[in-house]
């Protein structure tokens, strides 16, 4: 148990009144198996196991992927939780899959072979975080300018912006200049 | 000229083309020349807010294209972070701006369940009242911005005429027509009077006939019906492994609502229908949000003949998450100090919790996270019209370019909502 999630208790095993319907297609995987504050499943993997253990999940009817995203630990280690979120229609059931990521080696398996739709979900986390998703088609920025610097939703990114109106300061200048010179001119 | 007479022959050559085996030709031929990059946006009408698209063309048939999201970014999700979980409410009014009291109630579910906080009835029922009545106001954006991409420009005035009464009735009931903020933690700001329930009850009986009226224009009008049929179609496998939710994931014969699937709200309680359609194309999609509108139209009637019997407070009485009544602030001092660490310290159990709603376009769910101090962890808003824009080059390629207005209409995505 993290202290990160005191409120999240580990199924004990015996008193488990019957094994979940997907824990056959997990057999031979590594995983914690945690329940959430919201009563969601909650599993947690180590990341050379969460490409193995979502693609076992999707073969045992987690057909959708509603969210992929992150939350940000710090100061705590490890310090990014990406979380996986997955849908099955057909037995109505969601799981949530919990990967703990340490900082300066914040990158994970895509998981866009599986579901084409957690594509731009991904690159809003990379946006976001700045987790790198390996062999991700086309990990671009999507929401901010594909220039910035920054990951905004790390902790240590202030709510202000760290520069703020650089872009805008840069057009300014130019703009200025071009008044001058055409001042200048007609003078 | 003359052949006959043994003079030059005229020789025709024919040219059996495939584009790309002979470079060579490809500036001669008339079908297949350059490829052409067009920038769609992001300050077009069609786009409904501030998307851009770069478009390939190869004449007037789509190659490629590639959206770019974010012009209206606004950092909600840090703003969440930075607020505290109460006064992030106003902001999730301006996600879906359409419908600012369904991001409500998302937004308040989420935290309930994270909470544990129980609900009354009454605001229950409220609640259902106000989801309904914006899914009616949403779709009828829809259709009146699509009649006007489309070139039926009548149909903006007839739907948005039904979402001005939608509008003075939420102005009645919360003060304002938009970005109402009125849902609470635990329930909802006031409770619904006699007045605004007279006026919904009206607005509902005059509704149908003037769905009605839009219908007889549009269902069966052939440019409307050849602008939308076969156009756009998704497989239900597609629909579903790209993260289609909504009226989009029903479009595509997938029939998945989150008010019959995981009930919220008492909806497990009312009689409804859920509309599914049959291919999957942009006629399918907007059959079904037709449908949808006199379904939410009868939920509606369902939740206003339940206020009738179903009594009692809309707004529990926990001092930890809801503000006290004003005239208690002005008076006692305990009431003002609650006031003041509702707003600036609330507390959430430590723990994350999801919780999905069936927004007019589909998912809207709020995942929140928290450490048990006032600074929440974070609030991820899964946004159904992300998903919905996602699909946009699936469903383009190898149209022709006229389609792409049918598709980005039938998509049905609020920029809001879709950059935060």
């Amino acid at each position: 148990m993290t202290s990160n999630e005191t409120r999240e208790t580990s199924a004990p095993a015996d008193s488990a009144p019957a094994a979940p319907r997907w824990a056959a297609a997990l057999s031979g995987l590594e995983y914690k198996q945690l329940v959430g504050a919201d009563g969601m499943a909650t599993l947690e993997v180590a990341r050379e196991q969460l490409h193995a253990l979502l693609a076992a999940l999707k073969r045992a009817g987690f057909a959708q992927c509603t969210l992929v995203s992150a939350v940000d630990h710090y100061p705590k280690a490890p310090r990014f939780a990406l979380t996986h979120q997955l849908l099955s229609l057909e037995h109505n059931e969601r799981i949530r899959v919990r990967c703990w990521l340490r900082e300066g080696d914040e990158h994970a398996p895509s998981c866009a072979d599986l579901w084409p739709g957690a594509n731009w979900s991904e690159r809003e986390c990379f946006d976001m975080f700045g987790i790198r998703f390996d062999a991700h088609p086309d990990l671009r920025r999507l929401l901010l300018p594909q220039g910035y610097d920054h990951h905004p939703l790390r902790k240590e990114f202030p709510h202000a912006g760290i520069e703020p109106d650089r872009l805008y300061r840069q057009w300014d200048k130019q703009r200025r200049a071009g008044w001058n010179a055409e001042e200048g001119a007609t003078r | 000229m003359s052949g006959a007479q043994g003079g030059p022959t005229l020789t025709r050559q024919v040219f059996e083309y495939t584009p790309g085996t002979r470079p060579e030709l490809d500036h001669d031929d008339p079908l297949h020349g350059e490829l052409l990059k067009l920038n769609m946006g992001p300050q077009h009408p069609a786009t409904h807010g501030v998307l851009r698209l770069a478009v390939t063309l190869d004449g007037e048939q789509i190659v490629d294209v590639d959206p770019d999201v974010g012009f209206l970014h606004r950092g909600k999700e840090k703003s969440c972070e930075s607020l505290g979980w109460h006064k992030f409410f106003p902001h999730t009014d301006r996600l879906d701006y359409v419908q600012p009291l369904m991001n409500n109630i998302g937004y308040a579910l989420a935290l309930e369940k994270l909470g544990g906080i129980e609900v009354p009835p009454r605001a229950k029922v409220v609640r259902v009242l106000l989801m309904e009545l914006s899914r009616i106001m949403a779709h009828l954006i829809y259709i009146g911005t699509l009649g006007i991409d489309l070139g039926a420009v009548t149909i903006f005035f007839y739907s948005f005429r039904q979402r001005e009464e939608l509008y003075r009735i939420v102005d009645a009931y919360t003060g304002h027509r938009m970005n109402n903020t009125y849902v609470r933690i635990g329930g909802v700001y006031a409770d619904v009077d006699d007045k605004v329930a007279a006026m919904i009850e009206k607005f509902l009986a005059d509704f149908p006939a003037a769905l009605d009226e839009i219908d007889a224009m549009l269902t069966r009008n052939r440019i409307w019906y050849d602008r939308n049929r076969g156009i756009g179609i998704i497989s239900k496998e597609d629909a579903v492994a790209m993260s289609l939710t909504g009226p989009t994931l029903r479009g595509s014969g997938v029939n998945w609502d989150l008010r019959r699937a995981q009930p919220y709200s008492g909806y497990e309680e009312y009689d409804f229908d859920v509309p599914v359609g049959s291919v999957g194309d942009c006629y399918d999609r907007y059959l079904v949000r037709m449908t949808e509108m006199r379904e939410a139209a009868k939920i509606a009637k369902q939740a206003l003949d339940k206020l009738k019997s179903v009594k009692g407070d809309v707004l529990i009485e926990d001092r930890r998450y809801v503000l006290p009544p004003k005239d208690l602030v002005h008076s006692s001092m305990e009431e003002l100090i609650f006031q003041f660490k509702v707003v600036t310290d609330m507390r959430l159990p430590r723990g994350e919790a999801y919780h999905g709603i069936e927004s007019s376009k589909g998912e809207l769910g709020f995942f929140v996270a928290s450490d048990g101090t006032s600074k929440p962890l974070r609030c991820h808003i899964r946004a159904p019209g992300l998903m919905n824009i996602q699909a946009l080059p699936m469903l383009a390629k190898g149209r022709l370019f006229s389609d792409m207005v049918s598709l980005i209409g039938s998509m049905d995505f609020v920029m809001g909502e879709v950059d935060r």
